[in-house]
């Protein structure tokens, strides 16, 4: 954030309240004015993207809860009451239920973009690693809210990751029953992951604002990656790029809206339609898209501890990734090894995603197992040896000479 | 010029003291407070009042498994054919990834053989939770390499749908991820046919 403000209010109004809660003159600088790299690309605006859909899962989410019975014997048939009874019921349970896979497919295309353009490295470390905190955040809240259904896929899901804790030599027995307040899952687990369900939403609020404290300290990065150098660099926040944002998220909606209106339970499982059955677990189970990468590394590990800390170590190296990098160039654009290695590294991600949604047999398995250790292999040997072993191509000299650099020769202004 | 100085020292001396034990006593004051907030997730009065549960066994037939509910997990209760404890005594406990009967009725640990995991002189049934002891999937039973083979079925053992893991005639852990044997929980043999689980 940039000096005390020049901003001086021109109504009698506007002076009788800076005097007393200078409200208008923090947003006007911190969001209105704030300096913003003018080269910005369309994978820039997936940070507003996932604000709007906080709010909207915030929203839904509150309307449904007028609606819903956290209770073992009526969650099930609650759900179907919204789905069937409740005015547009249907639609805000879509709406929210799409909506955490809308915000995932955001949030990995925001970090795929932070990890492409180098944006966790210096001074953006901070930044970094409260999104990474955000993220865990987002998947204990996702996990909770899938659990309040009731249904087979919940009731089981529960069990499994819960379980997890099991693993943990000595009090494993202990943590677990406390989490479950009981000796399985059951009712007092239903009822407290509502309330934390409820909680974590604006806790999640609370940490996004320090992220983009943490983002308006140093500024936005940039697809170039270098720094900016001055005023030609930069535009204002408003209209340029609340424009931009905006037609982004409006792409996003429809995109949001066709899953809710066309395909509502295309991403979700059809078992989850029958109710929990604390005696019968389904014959296939396996989470919701977005944990499977971390579901198959948990797999890929044979011993039960050992697979626990591989599946936890695979979110948290993330936090540790601002000095794994070693090069001091952001932006892949410049690194051509790096860029190799970073399409690499998608692709096993999404290969991983795959193997976690298929039975751990066969073949499955072998894969299961190189592709969890290339996962790690990335983070801990190719990005060292290559910030040190590659040349990375010459950096333009500015944000401002790199965009002219691009325009067309006959739109260049004179000089 | 020493004495200002020798005074400024004590103070600060008895400031850092002062600061030290006021927040002792507020952490030891947070720590207190904490716990009911803790505590109260653990299972409550209600939920430990249904922990015991009395089986008939006697319609169970030979070769048959039961699953009923106890403090909310599936207990499974085999009525054992001759060829499912032939089977388990025939293994090795060298063999075992578990070597621990994981039996609450068993004192002490000798190790996890057949015997050890069932009542003497009521060998043919075999009790113990159907709670995967990797991540508490329901083992499925008559399934696995470690059950007794004749033809193409299998009679005895239990499959994991979740992760694979498998277990013998006797509920002992024979492949992973699985850690531990399928727990054996206490229970008593109220009369001939008929026990008291828990």
């Amino acid at each position: 954030m940039s000096g005390p403000s020049n901003y001086q209010p021109t109504s009698a109004f506007g002076k009788w309240m800076h005097e007393r809660l200078p409200i208008y003159a923090f947003v006007k600088e911190t969001a209105l004015d704030f300096p913003t790299p003018k080269n910005l690309n369309y994978w820039f605006t997936f940070g507003g993207i996932l604000a709007v859909m906080l709010v909207v899962q915030i929203i839904t989410g509150i309307v449904l809860v007028m609606h819903y019975t956290p209770q073992t014997d009526m969650a099930f048939s609650s759900v179907e009451h919204i789905m069937r009874d409740v005015n547009y019921g249907w639609m805000l349970r879509y709406m929210h239920m799409n909506g955490a896979s809308m915000f995932f497919i955001a949030v990995y295309i925001h970090m795929f973009r932070g990890m492409y353009y180098g944006s966790y490295k210096a001074p953006r470390e901070v930044l970094w690693m409260i999104g990474v905190i955000i993220y865990l955040i987002m998947m204990a809240t996702a996990f909770m809210g899938y659990v309040l259904p009731w249904g087979q896929m919940s009731f089981w899901g529960a069990k499994v990751i819960t379980n997890l804790f099991s693993a943990i030599p000595f009090v494993g027995d202990t943590v677990t029953t406390w989490l479950w307040g009981g000796y399985s899952v059951d009712n007092p687990t239903l009822n407290r992951f509502f309330s934390l369900h409820y909680l974590l939403p604006f806790v999640l609020a609370g940490v996004v604002f320090l992220h983009i404290w943490a983002l308006h300290v140093p500024g936005n990065n940039n697809p170039t990656g270098i720094s900016v150098k001055g005023p030609q660099d930069t535009v204002p926040f408003h209209p340029y790029y609340t424009m931009k944002d905006g037609f982004a998220i409006l792409v996003f909606f429809i995109f949001y809206g066709i899953f809710v209106f066309y395909g509502p339970n295309y991403m979700g499982d059809a078992v989850n339609y029958v109710p929990a059955n604390p005696l019968v677990t389904p014959a296939h189970i396996k989470p919701e898209w977005y944990y499977l990468p971390f579901y198959a590394i948990l797999r890929a590990v044979p011993d039960k501890l050992l697979g626990v800390i591989a599946m936890f170590s695979s979110i948290l190296i993330l936090l540790a990734l601002p000095w794994l990098d070693t090069s001091r160039v952001r932006s892949g654009n410049y690194r051509p090894i790096f860029r190799g290695f970073f399409w690499v590294f998608a692709i096993v991600c999404v290969a991983l995603g795959y193997i976690g949604s298929k039975p751990p047999e066969g073949s499955y398995v072998l894969w299961g197992r190189i592709l969890a250790f290339y996962y790690f292999f990335h983070f801990i040997v190719i990005l060292p040896l290559v910030g040190l072993l590659e040349s990375p191509k010459p950096l333009p000299s500015s944000i401002s000479d790199d965009v002219l650099a691009k325009r067309k020769p006959m739109l260049a202004p004179a000089e | 010029m020493r004495l200002v100085s020798t005074a400024v020292h004590a103070d600060v001396n008895r400031r850092d003291f002062l600061m030290v034990a006021t927040g002792a006593v507020a952490g030891v004051g947070a720590a207190l407070v904490a716990w009911p907030f803790i505590s109260q997730m653990n299972p409550d009065a209600s939920v430990l009042a249904l922990s015991s549960v009395e089986v008939d066994l006697a319609p169970i037939a030979e070769g048959q498994s039961i699953i009923i509910k106890w403090r909310g997990n599936p207990l499974i209760i085999r009525h054992r054919s001759q060829a499912d404890i032939d089977t388990a005594k025939a293994v090795k406990v060298s063999d075992l990834l578990d070597n621990n009967p994981r039996n609450a009725n068993a004192k002490g640990n000798d190790g996890a053989t057949d015997a050890n995991r069932v009542v003497d002189g009521k060998e043919q049934f075999l009790v113990m939770l159907g709670v995967c002891t990797h991540l508490g999937c329901v083992p499925q039973g008559d399934l696995g390499d470690y059950g007794v083979v004749t033809g193409n079925a299998t009679t005895g053992g239990w499959l994991c749908p979740c992760h694979g893991s498998q277990y013998d005639t006797a509920g002992r852990v024979r492949r992973g991820p699985a850690p531990e044997n399928l727990p054996v929980p206490p229970y008593v043999y109220l009369t001939d046919t008929k026990i008291r689980v828990g």
